[in-house]
Parts: structure tokens; sequence; C-alpha cells
């Protein structure tokens, strides 16, 4: 993938799949280690401790029934190709969390890219789970939860145009605050 | 800076332009591919542009939606255009500008683009 933001939407695409209620998705830098956390946790149905194994490594598994999937092996590759690493911790009937860790000084590390876009497509097509996106750099930080949005905007849905737009721009200010000094 | 109190004037404006709805039996469905192949391809803007089309015509008989693998990764991004009581239209390879004649042809005027349909890149 061209930005890591992307691998972020194909992941939290997973927990829509797995019919998560509250998808929370965190990116934490932290500049003196050069280290980036991207966090994506959900509350859906979860996967066997098998399952978790056959994921991470699809190409070892046996199995020949079902299509392999991508989007988690991107995910560690990228991580990996930093000299970072990817963590899946899971229960069936509790949820996932998917941890990748970049070393963003490295040569092979991708850009994160354009999360403003990844989080509007995320909550204007799922309007039936909540987000919250969290984003941290060294020791400032800023959230925004759509539970937060819903109980302001009643019956009025987060993908109506002007409560879109809004969101976007919210979401943009806060990102560019937290880079300038 | 955005504040709450701008976003609950926002919604008080909605809530006042809340028009009923079209029959949902004419409503247009456009579904784009946004499994990991898809999303590889560009889906996202793809998406964004249906959206950003819609809206800018002010269409309110079309929903954009998202599915996950529609099974011909080579083809990302893919999008169907569902119009009642019409077949089915298979778009692919899609970008933006495609995007936009496709909203402006066969989205508002009826007229698929046959050029960017399945059929035409795989004859
Ligand atoms: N958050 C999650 N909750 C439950 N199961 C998950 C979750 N994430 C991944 N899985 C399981 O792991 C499998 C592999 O995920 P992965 O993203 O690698 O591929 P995929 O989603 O199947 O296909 P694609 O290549 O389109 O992403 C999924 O099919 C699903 O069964
Ligand atoms: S995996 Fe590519 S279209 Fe399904
Ligand atoms: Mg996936």
């Amino acid at each position: 993938m061209r930005e890591l933001s992307l691998n972020v939407l194909d992941i939290a695409q997973n927990s829509v799949s797995a019919n998560a209620s509250l998808i929370e998705i965190e990116l934490s830098e932290n500049t003196s280690d050069k280290e980036l956390l991207i966090s994506v946790s959900d509350n859906g149905k979860g996967m066997t401790p098998e399952q978790v194994e056959n994921v991470r490594d699809p190409f070892f598994t046996t199995r020949t029934t079902r299509k392999v999937g991508m989007g988690i092996p991107l995910f560690r590759f990228a991580a990996e190709m930093t000299g970072g690493r990817l963590e899946i911790e899971s229960e069936v009937g509790v949820g996932t969390r998917v941890r990748a860790y970049f070393k963003t000084d490295h040569l092979d590390f991708t850009p994160v890219g354009d999360m403003t876009s990844t989080m509007i497509s995320l909550i204007t097509m799922n309007l039936h789970i909540d987000f919250v996106y969290k984003r941290k750099l060294d020791d400032k930080q800023f959230t925004v939860d759509t539970r937060q949005l819903k109980e302001i905007l009643g019956d009025v849905p987060l993908n109506e145009q002007s409560i879109a737009m809004w969101i976007q721009q919210y979401i943009n200010e806060n990102s560019k605050q937290l880079t300038e000094v | 800076m955005k504040t709450l109190e701008e976003l609950m004037a926002l919604r008080d404006a909605a809530k006042a332009n809340m028009t009923t709805r079209d029959d949902s039996s004419e409503v247009i469905r456009i579904v784009v591919g946004m499994a990991t192949c898809g999303i590889a391809a560009g889906a996202r803007p793809v998406m964004a542009k249906f959206v950003d089309e819609a809206a800018k015509r002010g269409l309110k008989n079309v929903t954009v939606a998202q599915t996950g693998c529609i099974g011909m990764c080579r083809f990302e991004p893919i999008a169907e255009v569902l119009v009642p009581g019409k077949e089915k239209v298979t778009y692919v390879q899609l970008t933006e500008e495609k995007v936009a004649k496709i909203v402006a042809d066969h989205i508002v005027n009826g007229v698929p683009v046959t050029e960017y349909t399945i059929g035409a890149v795989t004859e």
C-alpha cells in the first residue's frame, strides 16, 4: 500500500466484517524513540488462537479451501520492513486488537498519509458502528468519538453532507495542530 | 477552529432541510469494492468521488455503499451501479475522472458509460 492510512482502512474493514459495534483506532508517535504505534481494536466476534496463527502466517498453513487473506500479512510486512513488528490479540466473543510498531526513521518506512480520508470513509460508510480515533504525538493528543457526535446530532446522520464536512475539517484541524509546535 | 457549537448549528440546519427521501424503490445504489486489493488499487478516493459528485449535484436518490471482495482483483477499483428495473452495470479500473463521467452520464442521464464497463475491458 502506498500509505499506512490505507492499511488502517483495510484492517478496520476486518473489524467491520467481524460485526464490531465499536472500533478504536489509535496512532501514537514518539519522536525521541522514532517509533509509531498503530492500533486497531474492536469488540467484534474475535478469533481462536489457531485462527490468529493462520492469519499471521497464511502461507504456512495447509488451508486450501479458503482464499488467503492479504490484509494482515501486508500490514505486518510494512511494519517488519522498518524493523518493527505486528501483534494480534484476540478472544472469541470479546474482540480483537491489532497493533503494528514502526521505526519511523527507517528507509522503508511508509508515510502515514491521509488518515482523515480513512476515518471519514469508515465513519460515513458504517453509521451503525461507533468509532474512536485517537492521535498522539509525544505528550500531545486528540480524540474524536462518534458517540459524542451522535449525542449532539440526534437523528441527523453522520453522513449528511454538511456534517461529514464538519467532521473532516475537525479532524484535519486537530491533526495539524498536533504537528505544529 | 471547528467547534461543537458549530456542529449543533449544522444539525439544526440539516433538520430543517431534511427532505423526505424519494421512494426507496427509486433509489440508485452504487457499491464500491473495498477489499484489500480494492483499497490498494485506489478504492478510497473513488468512493469519496462518488459521494462528492452526488452531493455536489444534490442527488437525493443515490446511495453509495461498500462491499468486500468482488472477485476480480486485476480490475479493481470496481463499482456496481444498480438502477431499479435495470440490469446491474459493473465499472472497472476506476479513477476519479471516470467516476465524474459515470455520475454525469449514467446516474443523472441514465446512459451507462459502456467503455468503462467490465464487458468493454474483457472483450
Ligand atoms: N478484527 C477481526 N476480527 C475477527 N476476525 C478477524 C479480524 N481481522 C481478521 N480476522 C480474520 O482473519 C482473516 C484474515 O484477514 P485478512 O485481512 O488478512 O484477510 P481477509 O480480510 O480475509 O481478506 P482481504 O485480503 O480482503 O483482507 C479474516 O478473513 C478473518 O477471518
Ligand atoms: S481479493 Fe481482489 S477482488 Fe477479491
Ligand atoms: Mg482484510
